[in-house]
């Protein structure tokens, strides 16, 4: 089933020229309306009319996270605020968060690309959806809902948290369709373990999982615990949230990039260049039809690949392969982004603490766990347990603070982390993904 | 009056008292008394040595984190009670500690108690006044 067949079927050349319009517009609009990106444009001497087909893209300067810092936080909307109904916000490197606006468009816009990916996943309207994405200046939670009452299926707007709570609402309500990141699917069914639920016992069918690296191992492992069927959900804030792209019930392998609004690229992150499909590289969205919040060649740092092959399902549309990874450090912990120069960004500012630490992931049981590695120098070193066990609550209290993660914080002897070419390694992620 | 007292940054993995005390050994730096506190993650050895600075010097040069702070040594008579003497001389002036270690001495008849208060001073003073002997570095390590 489809939500909009006409689109998602179209011969690619019907396709392209939808894009190559919409990227048109979109580029004269950048132009007058978003200075930063004028300015952008005017440095390397492109102007709105040089782009006369889709693969004059590439003359278009990038958009980084940088951009969005250095224009904090509404700087590049291309809307008057008047016409911008919501923002969202997520944690940004050095706590700046990354803003994004919304019009009423951008909002029904996001409705439909939502439904559009729910309906890949045979959610129709018939259907019962706990939607355990946290509601808030995250994404994913309102994401999510606004594309399930636009679907016609009932939401419970369940968010994140108390799980024993969700797995009496799941059975007693009779959820089919569960969205949540992958981690907290594991939490819900151990949840359901300790309440004595069986999987029997609910009607679950379907769960929509994203936000957060997961293995082909994790996934099994939610099929089974939560007897499921398990799909892969991928968005960012700054693309619109969840909703960009969609793995669908046919789908082998990756999922089908919703790119009638938001045209895909892979580079090479070291270069710049962009690739041809089936390389790995760096992700790269331009939003073709959003208003508040349009970007150019927004550089994603996910790392994937793209691929034309046809599907099973029938969707022309291309499609990217699971996430495999990041080019810069981010780390997402329990669907949290966390950049170790955040935590650096603590450290420093906390008396006597040198930055020689390590951030340490981990998995424990369905959870990640960071655990923050701090060097004792002499200027935090004391006799007395009690002021070494106060430091280390204010650290774990300070983190808390500034990333909403919850973090353990082991005080280590000088000169015992790694340090790799004179540089320190600040991240050790053992989890396996 | 005071006790200087070597402080080590612990680890909690194995084989790091031995480093240590091998790093003391090599030095010919004779340890006194000593204590270790421990936590679930990490523990802080305290020592006091013979040859405090150049303890310091190659146990840093090893590589630990060390801290020299001040304790103040009583030394009462290796019987019933002698402990508790001095303890009710701090509960009644108020004072707190931190945390405390004894050793007997060689010939057995007296017992020294290293302190550490909250109130370095006003301890040293009250216990003065009380008449208890408070040793220097020195005479700990003539014992």
């Amino acid at each position: 089933m489809m939500w909009v067949e006409e689109i998602e079927t179209l011969p690619r050349s019907g396709l392209e020229s939808i894009q190559l319009k919409r990227l048109q517009a979109l580029v004269h609009r950048m132009y007058d309306k978003v200075a930063p990106y004028r300015a952008k444009m005017d440095a390397v001497g492109v102007k709105p009319g040089d782009i006369r087909s889709l693969a004059d893209l590439r003359k278009l300067p990038f958009t980084t996270k940088d951009d969005l810092r250095d224009n904090y936080p509404f700087g590049l909307f291309a809307t008057p605020m008047d016409d911008v109904i919501r923002v969202h916000a997520s944690s940004g490197t050095t706590g700046k968060s990354t803003v994004v606006g919304y019009t009423q468009a951008d909002i029904d816009l996001w409705a439909s690309v939502m439904a559009r990916c729910l309906t890949m996943a045979g959610v129709t309207k018939g259907d019962m959806v706990h939607n355990a994405y946290g509601y808030g200046l995250f994404t994913g939670g309102l994401g999510a809902h606004y594309g399930i009452e636009a679907l016609g299926a009932t939401v419970i707007p369940m968010s994140g948290g108390n799980s024993k709570r969700q797995v009496t609402i799941m059975r007693d309500f009779g959820s089919t369709v569960l969205l949540s990141t992958p981690s907290y699917a594991l939490n819900l069914a151990d949840a359901m373990v300790d309440a004595g639920v069986r999987t029997e016992e609910l009607k679950l069918r379907v769960g929509i999982h994203g936000a957060e690296p997961w293995s082909m191992n994790m996934r099994e492992e939610v099929e089974r615990k939560l007897g499921i069927r398990a799909v892969d959900i991928y968005g960012l804030s700054e693309i619109i949230g969840p909703g960009v792209a969609m793995e669908c019930l046919h789908s082998e392998r990756g999922m089908h990039i919703l790119e009638d609004n938001f045209l895909p690229e892979i580079i090479d992150p070291d270069t710049l260049e962009p690739l041809p499909y089936g390389e790995t590289g760096e992700l790269v969205f331009t939003t073709l039809t959003k208003e508040a919040f349009p970007l150019i060649r927004y550089r994603t740092k996910d790392i994937s690949r793209l691929f034309l092959e046809p599907c099973g399902c029938g969707r022309t549309l291309i499609r990217m392969e699971k996430v495999m990874g990041r080019t810069d450090d981010m780390l997402i912990i329990r669907g949290v982004n966390v950049f170790p120069s955040q935590v650096e960004h603590v450290l420093m500012g906390i008396d006597g603490v040198e930055p020689h630490y390590q951030i340490e992931v981990t998995r424990d049981g369905s959870l990640d766990v960071m655990s923050v590695l701090v060097e004792v120098s002499e200027n935090i070193f004391s006799d007395e347990i009690k002021v070494l066990e106060n430091l280390t609550k204010k650290i774990q209290a300070e983190i808390k603070d500034m990333l909403g993660v919850t973090c353990k914080v082991k005080l280590v002897e000088p000169r015992s982390i790694q340090r790799s070419e004179g540089k320190a390694q600040r991240v050790i992620d053992r989890r396996t993904i | 009056m005071r006790v200087e007292q070597i402080a080590v940054f612990l680890e909690n993995k194995s084989g790091r008292l031995a480093e240590i005390t091998r790093i003391l050994a090599e030095n010919d730096i004779n340890i006194r008394a000593l204590s270790v506190a421990d936590t679930a993650d990490f523990g802080i050895l305290r020592l006091i040595v013979d040859k405090v600075d150049l303890a310091k010097e190659t146990l840093r040069a090893g590589g630990f984190t060390v801290g020299k702070t001040n304790v103040v040594a009583v030394e009462v008579p290796d019987r019933a009670g002698g402990l508790a003497s001095v303890l009710e001389v701090v509960h009644e002036a108020g004072l707190n500690v931190e945390y405390m270690y004894a050793f007997v001495n060689r010939s057995g008849t007296n017992a020294v108690l290293i302190f550490r208060f909250d109130e370095m001073d006003k301890a040293i003073a009250m216990l003065q006044e009380k008449g208890f002997v408070l040793l220097t570095g020195q005479q700990i390590c003539a014992l």
